[in-house]
């Protein structure tokens, strides 16, 4: 690709940078999420001419410039200007296209929260608002840019699908499932460096989480990027005798109430685990199915408390709110421990 | 159509607002009665549309944006044919089709829902750059009301529908100087409307709202469709208009007109 070829999908812009976009340490950042959702939509786009990507000048975060760079007419770049681009997609969908609407979580959620409920969700158009950098991702970048509250925001939004991508196979699962689907869809992507979970492409069906690891003692449910730890704290509870489940609860909304009642039914307790405010999140969904269900077991909800993080590189805050491996399995074993008294 | 018959159409658009106020027990009349000639220049006279074919991907498109007026072309669309007049005696009711804020689920012809003011001119850029990517030649048109400018959304569609050089872009703003609490030029000016979208990149024009044959060939005389430039239309508006007490006052945003008012402003109407 020579910059004048650059140049032209970018209206005659200057394109210096876009190549070294691909990784911002050197590294090949091809296999993680957040950077295949450009280069996997620009292949579905090959055979699918109702996809349209839109970015807020957000295109080398989230790469939507892969997919400008193989379908530059389907590619539109909307400024910095967050609600106008959800409601331009909502203008398109009612005229027979699939728009992407990709930009940072916290801008996705809270900045056009009524754009998402009123323009695409109220209509049940195939609007697809993509929220990237979600959780505490981007680390220093301070609390505008942490977003943890869009899992809550979004998940009380009636006719809006919630779906949480865990690695690079899982979202490109996530963006071929979401072709087939009808109203409109909030996809949380992590920051794109999520380890992998899935060696292949999974064939997840809306609503059904995924069994990642049998277990009888505990359940562990976890969504996004906390899905890997959640698996690491596993071996080592393993370690300690202990047999945990843990399910890939990736399908917010719709929640999958039956593997949850099977879960509680089956291994006694459950924690849900999400790089979210626990207030209304993952942990909430969980607490309000159990309950609806009339199953007392005891369930533990871990994430980020009721509170504003502070700044720090993203490995740090993980150690700091114990989201990390070791900070779930330490939760979980406070969580085995206390069953075991209770028990006793 | 004769002038005459489109006037007939604006009355029409009046007395039905008025009616489905009183079923409702409370309506936004008078924003409705500001932009009645603007509808019935659009829909009886310019829009390519088709009643048989609510759906047809060639029609041009209309996004009430100040969503509070569809009591308004609910009346024109069942005129028209979209669907039987007689659903409208259920206005408001519970599970009515049709309520305060229009519905593109469940009313054919209505291309798409509103109602949180600032959205429309996204939707139209939307529908505008869908249009042009699909081949088609259809016009989308936005009604805008004067207070709706304070929205920021406005003009990030508007930065957006220049930049993207969408030509079928039409957007038409209701100056019917009222908000709800008073004159639009006290609460959060507007003007000067046409140097400002003008400096966004828009051609523009402005009009007598309430004089047909102006609307018309103001429509008529728009570029060719496939332009590169939106077009804006300051249709200059009073708001109330047609019933002397209601004109230009904000006492009569929403309310409901029953008893004496009912037959006062009819016969006021009709004179």
């Amino acid at each position: 690709m020579t910059a004048q070829d650059q140049s032209e999908i970018f209206n005659g812009t200057a394109a210096v940078g876009f190549a070294d976009s691909r990784s911002t340490d050197g590294t090949d950042t091809r296999a993680i999420p957040a950077f295949v959702f450009g280069e996997e939509l620009g292949v579905l786009a090959d055979d699918d001419p109702r996809i349209v990507v839109l970015t807020a000048d957000l295109g080398r975060s989230n790469r939507a410039t892969d997919f400008a760079l193989r379908h530059p007419d389907r590619f539109v770049n909307v400024g910095i200007a967050e609600k106008n681009m959800v409601t331009v997609a909502a203008g398109m969908a009612a005229s027979g296209l699939v728009p992407f609407a990709a930009t940072f979580g916290s801008f996705a959620a809270l900045l056009c929260a009524e754009q998402i409920r009123t323009d695409c969700a109220y209509p049940n158009l195939p609007v697809r608002v993509v929220g990237h950098h979600s959780g505490m991702s981007m680390g220093f970048y301070g609390t505008s840019h942490h977003s943890l509250e869009d899992l809550a925001m979004m998940r009380c939004i009636a006719d809006l699908t919630v779906v949480c991508a865990t690695d690079a196979n899982h979202l490109r699962a996530l963006l071929r499932l979401s072709l087939d689907h009808e109203g409109a869809m909030y996809l949380r992507l992590g920051r794109g460096r999520d380890p992998e979970v899935y060696p292949e492409v999974p064939d997840l069906q809306l609503g059904r989480a995924e069994l990642v690891r049998e277990g009888s003692d505990l359940t562990v449910v976890a969504t996004g990027s906390t899905v890997h730890p959640a698996l690491v704290a596993a071996d080592q509870l393993a370690a300690d005798g202990h047999s945990v489940r843990v399910l890939d609860m990736w399908t917010v909304s719709p929640l999958d109430h039956a593997a949850l009642a099977a879960a509680a039914r089956e291994t006694g307790a459950l924690l849900t685990v999400e790089e979210a405010n626990v207030t209304g999140g993952l942990g909430s969904a969980v607490a309000e199915s159990l309950s609806d269900a009339g199953l007392a077991v005891p369930l533990r909800r871990h994430g980020v408390p009721d509170e504003h993080v502070p700044v720090g590189p993203p490995a740090a805050l993980y150690a700091h709110y114990r989201l990390d491996g070791d900070g779930i399995a330490a939760v979980a074993r406070e969580l085995l421990d206390t069953r075991t008294r209770r028990n006793a | 159509m004769p002038t005459q018959r489109l006037a007939d159409r604006a009355l029409f658009v009046r007395t039905e607002t008025v009616r489905l106020t009183r079923i409702a027990g409370a309506g936004h009349y008078s924003a409705v009665f500001s932009c009645a000639e603007i509808l019935a220049a659009l829909y009886y006279s310019e829009l390519r549309i088709d009643p048989a074919r609510p759906d047809w991907a060639d029609r041009d498109r209309f996004v009430m944006s100040k969503g509070h007026a569809a009591i308004g072309l609910y009346p024109v669309l069942a005129d028209l044919g979209y669907f039987d007049p007689e659903l409208l005696d259920d206005y408001t009711r519970l599970g009515s089709a049709f309520g305060d804020h229009p519905d593109m689920k469940r009313i054919p012809g209505i291309d798409f829902s509103s109602g949180s003011l600032g959205h429309g001119l996204s939707i139209g850029v939307g529908m505008a750059w869908a249009g042009r990517h699909a081949g088609s030649d259809h016009r989308t048109w936005c009604l805008l009301g004067d207070g709706e400018l304070a929205e920021g959304q406005i003009w990030e569609a508007a930065m957006a529908a220049a930049h993207f050089g969408l030509g079928d872009l039409v957007a038409v703003v209701d100056n019917n100087q009222l908000g709800i609490d008073g004159f639009v030029a006290d609460i959060m000016p507007a003007e000067p409307v046409e140097e400002r979208f003008a400096a966004f990149g828009w051609d523009t024009h402005r009009v007598d709202g309430h004089d047909l044959d102006v609307l018309r060939a103001t429509f008529a005389a728009l570029p060719g469709r496939g332009g590169d430039r939106p077009q804006l239309i300051v249709a200059d508006t009073v708001k109330g208009k047609g019933v002397a007490r209601m004109e230009l006052s904000p006492d009569w945003h929403v309310g409901n007109l029953a008893g004496a008012d009912f037959d006062d402003v009819m016969t006021e109407l009709n004179r």
